[in-house]
């Protein structure tokens, strides 16, 4: 038997976890570097992971299988695609950053009883250690109710990192502030446990059908893709269909997609710029991937069924996020829509069902992760260095923080996808691919593209230029730490956004895969031209 | 020789980088340093420039390939360089006369403590600039495309504690993204069609694509022409990009960066050939361009927004003879050229007007500055007749060759544009003489201001009258050079092709023509503004000169319709997002379980209510191993 690798780099935030929430409440700098060493050292099993992945080799790699509830045939099965092991770096990769950002996040406000017994800040980085460890599972479980489990589970720990670590900068108070913290805690969990719901009666009828078809009930999407390939494993459409809903109910509540959405703004808003990163660069990710992998993978038939549908739903959220991100007065919430409107990119480009479609998809994940992150965070110093999340309360920032702003706008450009940054090519690429099967939908996408460029501009507009306004005039500069945190993630933007080639070549065998799933070939050119 | 190429876009790539990330310790050299590898690029230009001239006019393209940059299925973008006679046009004037504005730029920033800064911008401006002529395919043009106008946005909001300028700056961009979608999809359908976005192999075959592709695509490269060189009707944001500092005025806003659609059009003549209502479109928009920016520079008392009028109507000749297909690609370019050196020379020259007076732009408040700054008075004298067509200088040969090949597209369509570019001719002699008149000639007209400072107008330093004498022999010589024996015409034809039209006037015709309307112009100026005294504040003026000083409505059009609109839409949707969308939903869960009153009563943020939702969150998953255990 080989080295379980990918139950390692799951497991090892977890103990991380364990261990960082033991550390004694006196000892919170130990706390912090202890969150941070193991977030760093999952990072090194993630790249001798990416490094292992042979592109273009098996589907599933470094697959580990052991029987767990032999009774319903629950097996604990991982395994990683070109999508998941590169969704897996991107988390790795994140989470050091989010916990080095959010480094005074969690300190007591005053410090009156150093012996009690809560010890916020050993909690926040632990539950941020735990819900990479559940992450890092979801994208690399084959099994579907070991998926299922720890997608749900995933919520509890975001739960409390919402409902209690929110950034001290409401306008209404601190009163106020807690209110509205719960209120969107509460709402993420309900909205979620509700999607969850509704795929676990589609996960309970997968194993229903399964049996009836198999024989036995199984979970596991390499026996059912197995059985499907040897035509002992088809659906009626109707089935096929409801259960299809149930699954991407969950994930289009996750993404979050039109109008499934408005838990995500409330959600990013109140919690603290760290945390807002966790959830829409990392957390939500699972539920685009999930689309990619288990709707597409188990539901062909139903998902093109369906696409029609979503792919409208889609280029809704593109629009309609994008206006909304224009309409916000609050920074956080601004990003909160912007992203929604990437998800919809996102989706659009996985329900195009073209190579450059479902690749862009693909980069897209990734490239987002870093893009928002960087945005995000940088947000949050400018936030906390002020005590307010209000547009209005910013200006001429520029003048007093030029590093800040610099960083600002490279985060800003790349959430409106500049050619050069990473992001312009994953959406360009969704956009190539929807337009080659939906000519009409490409194009009224394309109009996301300049909105993108009004909600950022007009963010960068009126919170970084003009005169500076006052309790903004002592505003000090990026300290080293915070620059440490944005310029990796500037680096990598530029780098990808350059050479994507490393990343293309692990993902384009995946999304062949998929697409071959679902007896879909890219529609020709006109005319053949000779390269 | 082609591993050169890169190298034309690294060095200032280079420069920029270390200049924007430098900090403060380079503030000493950094002017210095980012003006040696603007001319470090344009020597690389020269060296490849005198290769390709030892070699015959067809084999004289050179092409450069790095790396495979996107491969994904079918779609395969590369990093690769196409060097031919029209993108090595664009690279020596881009290299060229950004070198001189660099130059220039020393003595013009020189009070300003962010210097080092502009030129990081500076030098990724011209890196972007070069990348978009020599890319070897649309989507890599597509970088330096908005490479130039993150450089331009950049620049134009340089001084981002003016809101004019931050304002400013945010538009151009915004406009340019509504052209950058054009580009887009003409990319898009270019992938469709052809399989790929190369300019061989997409040039090559245009001709085997059905007329309706070729005429989608034209059109699209016409939006993003449109967006890029401020042509009707997207041409609202190249006034108040003038909040810049005038060098970039000069350099992106007149001489470069503006012509990149004259360069996209060109390139795709190819398509364009077999799409004769593209053409049809490309036309009208340069001829109302033409004429539009013609009458608002009419208009204008600030003498860089008078000069930006100018450009969007220079620039609209070129577009119309891009238009007329291969008769006019030849001469499109030329006039780009000679646009290039007497455009940059005008507004280095209203920089320099500006650097004695205080930074003053009103034209009503300077007269008679010839005898106090001679050679800005001399070098912009000899931009203003290249631009008029002045017999013998740079622009009378450009522009007459485009008047030409206007008539000579033939039938209605040829008197339309004909008419259209030899009335812009004297619109143009009316509006040059009126800002020369205005500042150079006439009764001293400038006053203290508030705080009692008098400006005190003086020559400028040597560092920015070079730059002005050298752009002011290319205003004078470049036309003469490239007509002399055809020389350019025979330099450029390998790439664009070109064609004589069959114009119904002789040449002797077209030119005394323009020699007549050139006169008309200049002497019903010199009545307005020369024989009488300029008044200090400006006249109500007629409805025309108003609408014109107001850029003839359009940005009240944009503003109405656009703006507010906008802001209605969006703050509905952000009420409906709250009120209707989330109601729904929740609306939807409370029928379904009576979330909603259990929601509201969570809201609480007791610690208890917390736990039981951890509860439910527990026994959701245990209810669900039971479930599985009844199955």
């Amino acid at each position: 038997m080989s080295f379980p690798l990918l139950t390692v780099t799951a497991a090892l935030p977890a103990v991380g976890a364990i261990a960082t929430a033991a550390v004694p409440a006196a000892k919170r700098t130990v706390a912090k570097w202890s969150a941070l060493g193991f977030s760093v050292a999952t990072f090194v099993l993630a790249v001798i992971v990416l490094v292992r992945f042979e592109p273009g080799g098996e589907r599933y790699q470094l697959t580990e299988s052991h029987a767990w509830i032999k009774d319903f045939g629950v097996r604990y099965e991982l395994g990683v695609d070109g999508i998941g092991v590169s969704l897996v770096a991107l988390t790795a990769l994140l989470i050091p950053f989010i916990i080095a950002a959010g480094w005074h996040d969690a300190d007591p406000l005053e410090d009156k009883n150093p012996n009690r017994r809560w010890r916020p800040t050993q909690g926040f980085f632990a539950l941020i250690l735990a819900v990479e460890a559940m992450v890092v599972v979801s994208f690399e479980a084959t099994d579907v109710f070991l998926f299922y489990i720890f997608f749900e589970a995933m919520l509890i720990p975001m739960y409390f990192l919402i409902g209690g670590f929110g950034d001290q900068a409401h306008e209404h108070g601190d009163d106020e502030a807690a209110k509205q913290r719960s209120y969107a805690a509460v709402k993420f969990l309900l909205y979620n446990l509700v999607g969850g719901l509704v795929m676990l009666a589609a996960v309970i009828g997968l194993y229903a059908a399964s049996a009836d078809q198999l024989g036995h009930g199984t979970f596991s999407l390499q026996e059912i893709l197995q059985a499907r390939a040897a035509g002992k494993f088809d659906l009626a459409s109707s089935t096929e269909r409801w259960l299809f809903l149930g699954f991407f109910f969950a994930f289009a509540v996750k993404a979050p997609l039109w109008p499934l959405h408005t838990w995500l703004p409330n959600a990013m808003g109140e919690s603290t710029a760290p945390v807002a990163v966790l959830i829409t660069a990392v957390v939500d990710k699972v539920g685009t991937f999930a689309m990619l992998r288990y709707c597409l993978q188990l539901f062909p038939e139903a998902s093109k069924w369906a696409t029609p549908v979503i792919l409208v739903l889609a280029v809704i959220s593109i629009i309609y996020g994008a206006l909304l991100a224009v309409g916000q007065r609050d920074i956080k919430r601004l990003i909160a829509y912007a992203s929604i409107s990437h998800f919809g990119f996102i989706i659009m480009g996985i329900f195009a069902m073209t190579t450059q479609g479902q690749s862009g998809a693909a980069l897209y994940m990734v490239n987002h992760g870093i893009s928002t992150a960087a945005l995000l965070l940088v947000a949050g110093f400018l936030i906390s260095r002020r005590g307010s999340r209000l547009i209005a309360d910013f200006g001429g920032v520029q003048k007093v923080a030029p590093v800040l702003a610099g960083t600002f706008l490279i985060g800003g450009l790349a959430t409106l996808s500049l050619p050069g940054l990473a992001p312009f090519v994953s959406e360009f690429l969704v956009l190539v691919g929807t337009f080659s099967r939906y000519p009409a939908l490409g194009i009224i996408a394309t109009v996301g593209i300049v909105l993108a460029a009004l909600y950022v501009l007009v963010l960068y507009q009126r919170t970084m230029t003009g005169p500076v306004k006052a309790g903004v005039e002592g505003m000090k500069d990026l300290k080293v730490r915070e620059i440490a945190v944005v310029a990796p993630l500037i680096a990598l933007l530029l780098f990808l956004g350059v050479y994507p080639k490393p990343l293309t070549d692990i993902v384009n065998p995946a999304v062949g895969q998929t697409l071959s799933d679902v007896h879909k070939t890219d529609p020709k050119p006109a005319l053949e031209a000779t390269k | 020789m082609e591993n050169l190429i890169g190298l034309l876009v690294a060095v200032p790539l280079l420069g920029a980088a270390i200049l924007l990330t430098g900090g403060r310790r380079l503030d000493r050299i950094g002017h210095w340093l980012g003006t040696i590898l603007a001319a470090v690029s344009f020597g690389i230009g020269a060296v490849l420039f005198f290769d390709m001239l030892g070699k015959s006019g067809e084999d004289r393209a050179m092409y450069s390939h790095l790396f495979s940059w996107v491969p994904v299925g079918g779609f395969q973008a590369d990093i690769g360089f196409q060097l031919d006679q029209l993108s090595m046009t664009f690279v020596l004037l881009i290299s060229g006369v950004g070198t001189l504005i660099h130059i220039y730029s020393i003595g013009y920033m020189e009070h300003d403590e962010r210097r080092r800064r502009f030129f990081g911008y500076l030098n990724l401006f011209v890196a972007a600039m070069l990348l978009l002529v020599i890319a070897d395919n649309y989507f890599l043009l597509y970088v330096g495309w908005e490479g130039v106008g993150l450089a331009s946005y950049l620049l134009i909001g340089f001084w981002q504690n003016k809101p004019s300028a931050a304002t400013a700056a945010k538009k151009a961009f915004l406009v340019n993204r509504v052209g950058d979608v054009g580009l887009s999809i003409a990319i898009m359908l270019m992938f469709t069609t052809f399989g790929t976005f190369s300019f061989q192999p997409v040039l090559a075959h245009a001709g085997d694509a059905s007329e309706g592709k070729l005429t989608a695509i034209g059109l699209m490269l016409l939006l993003a022409a449109c967006g890029k060189s401020a042509q009707v009707p997207l041409q609202s944001w190249l006034g108040d990009a003038m909040e810049g500092p005038t060098p970039v005025s000069a350099l992106i806003h007149a001489a470069t960066m503006v012509t990149a659609g004259v360069y996209l059009i060109t390139r795709s003549g190819a398509i364009f050939n077999g799409a004769p209502d593209a053409q049809v479109a490309v036309v009208t928009v340069g001829a109302v361009t033409l004429l539009f920016g013609a009458i608002v520079g009419c208009a204008k008392d600030d003498i860089k927004k008078a000069l930006a009028g100018s450009t969007m109507s220079q620039i609209g000749y070129m577009i119309m003879a891009a238009g007329l297909g291969p008769i006019g690609y030849v001469f499109a370019i030329m006039h780009l050229v000679t646009h290039g050196f007497f455009k940059a020379g005008l507004f280095l020259g209203a920089g320099s007007v500006m650097h004695g007076m205080n930074d003053e732009v009103d034209m009503r408040k300077y007269g008679g500055l010839r005898t106090y700054m001679p050679v800005t008075f001399i070098t912009f004298g000899l931009g203003y007749l290249a631009i008029i067509g002045f017999p013998g200088l740079s622009g009378f040969f450009s522009k007459d060759k485009i008047i030409e090949a206007a008539f000579a597209k033939g039938g209605t369509e040829g008197w339309i544009l004909g008419g259209a570019a030899l009335l812009g001719a004297a619109i143009t002699a009316f509006y040059m003489t009126r800002v020369m008149l205005m500042t150079f000639f006439g009764e001293k007209r400038w006053e203290a201001d508030a705080e009692g400072h008098e400006p005190h107008p003086h020559e400028s330093p040597k560092s920015m009258t070079i730059p002005m004498i050298v752009l002011a022999f290319g205003s004078v010589f470049a036309g003469g050079l490239f007509s002399l024996n055809s020389s350019f015409l025979k330099w450029l034809e390998p790439v664009t092709g070109h064609e004589e039209g069959h114009s119904p006037l002789s040449a002797t015709t077209v030119t005394a023509g323009t020699m007549v309307v050139l006169v008309i112009g200049v002497a019903l100026a010199w009545l307005m503004y020369g024989r009488r005294a300029v008044p200090a504040v400006a006249p109500r003026g007629s409805l025309l000169t108003r609408a014109a000083r107001r850029d003839l409505l359009q940005d009240d059009f944009n503003h109405v319709v656009l703006v507010r609109g906008g802001e209605h839409l969006t703050r509905s949707l952000v009420y409906l997002d709250h009120s209707l969308v989330d109601g729904a939903v929740n609306g939807t869960a409370a029928g379904v379980g009576g979330l909603s009153g259990r929601m509201r009563k969570l809201q609480n943020g007791y610690v208890r209510s917390y736990a039981v939702s951890m509860l439910g969150g527990t026994a959701v998953l245990i209810a669900a191993t039971l479930l599985m255990r009844a199955v």
